[in-house]
């Protein structure tokens, strides 16, 4: 008699990505980049190690009924791994192949069931991790050496003939030039985002009655779609521009950089004001009253009793603000403030799929990146105080 | 030591405390007693100007309080409240080492009182690095009694300290703070709304209502010779006199030279708690022995009922 399974995401998880595998295509070729790519499918490209991947799927389904104990935890983590790893080394050796019979022009990218499997793998070892432990810096840990066969892979030059990497290798200093941008603005909207930031959400928390007007403007601002936000800025920003000189030779114009970081750091204010307010917000009365009562000053209160307590939640606040600010700052290109954005819409602009990767895929990167700092950065600030 | 003379203070117009008259002598210990909203507590936090009274003088050491630094006055004052309010980023021993850090105390002399205090609060070392959550609620309250005192502060402010600890611990550490009282003869100010309480820890009772002072005084004279009414009510005329009881302890009322050999109850023991064993163990002679163990004679039932004589 057949049990129903005790691990049933994995089940779940393990059926989709079979389904992936054997019904949607593992790579496209296509002979130049102008002209959309074949399918071809994974049964087509099986040889070597390759062998392996029909092998270990059912591994994981079997796992599935296993009891959810640390062993079986393990073995499946490992085996979604091995799988992830061989699934693109395989698409990697595809390109080689598939480079060998075509021309220099020639494109070969990883095709839907490859992207779905990967995920999939992705999402049985995140589920796994889940499972094996509840402590957050291990978490992390071990969600992190999953990429770490991936890039060996693409350091020991595997990757090299896919098409993504094809693109990559022939734009190298737009790519440098675009990760430089992305990350000065992400840093310029930062700072001054936090200056104004944290000032304005202690003033609110210190004056309740402004509390709603301040909110509300904010939230207006939040509500203005980025697009025509950065539009709005350009007529005034030009406008300015023209009639103070200095101001233009200070880099301010109605496009460019000046007005992306004017809307991004208007974007950041709502979130991190109101991180402040609720962060000192939760502070115990109690503790407040006895600082006082023992006879802090006013300054001592603040920087050795209310900052540290609030700081964990301002952290979780400003974590969604860089975040949101990664992704933003794509946009931001559009007014030619440049960044991945730049990328991204010129792949998007002459279809080029590999082109708009090549910008999409740092973007998530960093913005998987500055989340896992912060985590960590968190919960180094809570074991202490939870 | 701190002298109320017609001190009010005013909430939106509305008098929380209204010209109100009080001395706290040096070494007392003063409890503040009245139902909610009577102004024991805002008469507590005008104390260290947490509240600033808006007529009359308050005198400490005979000065008017306006006169100091707020924190000065304050760290001159060890305060402890009822949620305790231990710093949860803080370790236990930082956190007793507050107001002594704030007077710049050199780090050996810092060390020196934390273990003092731990002696004194009859609290673990270990617990010294351990965080406020950590610790359960009868050791954070004994946690924030050690901060309070920690700078030696020549008067002590208590708001319902105990009042979210279950009632074993509540009494434990009641005794513990007369032990302290009688100790280090420091002034207390403390404020309850638990009329037992106040009746344990009290040399003095202020009983307060809307603001105003009703009747101050030694416990037994507002047991045995209310102002009014409210007064009388206040105490519980059913409770009056088990509560009468609960102010002599069974040591002073016990027969010397006589012994009884079955076993004894302890000197410190309210009459109280001794009618409560005469009962239970359905007897009329109990014999008494002192905190080493020495007898020291035997109580009889019927001298419950001279106490209130001798009191």
């Amino acid at each position: 008699m057949l049990r129903w399974p005790r691990n049933r995401v994995l089940l779940l998880l393990v059926v989709l990505l079979a389904a992936a595998l054997f019904t949607l295509p593992f790579v496209s070729f296509a002979p130049n980049r102008l002209v959309s790519g074949q399918p071809v499918m994974l049964s087509r490209l099986l040889r070597g190690a390759g062998w392996l991947i029909p092998l270990i799927v059912p591994l994981l389904l079997l796992l599935a009924w296993q009891p959810l104990n640390r062993p079986t935890l393990i073995l499946t983590l490992g085996l979604s791994e091995i799988l992830l790893t061989l699934l693109v080394a395989l698409g990697g050796h595809a390109a080689e192949t598939l480079a060998g019979q075509g021309s220099a022009l020639s494109r070969t990218s990883f095709g839907s069931g490859l992207w779905a499997a990967g995920a999939l793998c992705l999402l049985i070892a995140a589920d796994s991790v889940l499972r094996l432990t509840h402590n957050g810096a291990w978490r992390l840990l071990l969600n992190a050496q999953v990429w770490l066969p991936l890039i060996l892979l693409l350091a020991g030059g595997q990757l090299d003939q896919l098409a993504l990497l094809k693109e990559y290798a022939t734009r190298q200093d737009v790519f440098d030039q675009a990760l430089s941008r992305h990350l000065l603005l992400l840093i310029a909207t930062l700072v001054p985002a936090l200056l104004l930031g944290v000032p304005l959400g202690l003033f609110c928390y210190r004056r309740a009655r402004w509390q709603a007007t301040i909110f509300s403007v904010l939230n207006i601002i939040q509500t203005v779609p980025s697009v025509a936000l950065f539009g709005l800025l350009i007529a005034p920003l030009a406008g300015l521009a023209a009639h103070f000189p200095w101001l233009a030779r200070l880099g301010v114009s109605g496009i460019g950089l000046a007005p992306a970081l004017i809307a991004l750091v208007l974007y950041a204010l709502l979130p991190l004001v109101r991180s402040v307010v609720a962060g000192l917000q939760q502070v115990p009365s109690g503790v407040r009253e006895t600082a006082a009562g023992m006879g802090m000053s006013r300054g001592q209160i603040f920087w050795q009793v209310e900052i540290p307590l609030a700081l964990p939640v301002l952290l979780r606040g400003l974590r969604v603000v860089t975040v949101q600010t990664v992704g933003m700052a794509v946009i931001a290109a559009l007014i030619g403030a440049g960044g991945f954005g730049a990328i991204i819409f010129q792949g998007l602009l002459s279809s080029a799929l590999e082109l708009v990767l090549l910008g999409v895929i740092p973007v998530i990167a960093l913005a998987v990146l500055v989340d896992a700092l912060f985590n960590i950065a968190i919960s180094l600030l809570e074991r202490k105080t939870l | 030591m701190i002298e109320f003379k017609q001190v009010s203070k005013y909430f939106a117009d509305k008098a929380a405390v209204d010209e109100i008259d009080l001395h706290i002598a040096a070494g007392e210990f003063t409890v503040l007693i009245g139902t909610s909203g009577s102004g024991k507590s805002t008469t507590l936090k005008m104390i260290n100007r947490l509240v600033e009274h808006d007529k009359g003088t308050i005198q400490f050491a005979g000065e008017e309080i306006r006169g100091f630094n707020p924190q000065a006055l304050r760290r001159r004052m060890g305060y402890a409240i009822q949620s305790i309010g231990l710093f949860p980023h803080w370790t236990v021993e930082k956190n007793i080492a507050t107001v002594p850090g704030l007077l710049n105390w050199p780090l050996a002399q810092q060390q020196q009182r934390i273990a003092e205090l731990l002696t004194l609060l009859n609290l673990e070392a270990d617990l010294l690095h351990r965080y406020p959550h950590q610790l359960s609620g009868g050791q954070q309250q004994r946690v924030g009694v050690a901060r309070a005192l920690a700078a030696d502060p020549e008067v002590l402010l208590m708001d319902e300290p105990f009042g979210a600890l279950d009632p074993v611990t509540r009494g434990v550490l009641q005794q513990e703070m007369l032990r302290i009282h009688r100790l280090s003869g420091r002034t207390i100010v403390l404020v309850t709304h638990d009329i037992d309480e106040a009746l344990t820890l009290a040399d003095k009772i202020v009983l307060m209502d809307s603001g105003r002072i009703v009747q101050q005084g030694r416990p037994i004279e507002l047991l045995t010779h209310p102002a009014n009414d409210f007064v009388r009510d206040f105490f519980g005329r059913s409770e009056l006199g088990v509560r009468l009881l609960a102010l002599g302890s069974a040591g002073a009322a016990a027969r010397r030279g006589e012994w009884l050999e079955t076993s004894p109850i302890a000197a410190e023991m309210s009459l109280r708690e001794a009618l409560s064993q005469f009962i239970a163990r359905q007897t009329d002679k109990l014999p008494v022995v002192d905190g080493k163990g020495t007898p020291l004679g035997v109580l009889h039932f019927g001298d419950l009922l001279r106490q209130r004589e001798s009191a």
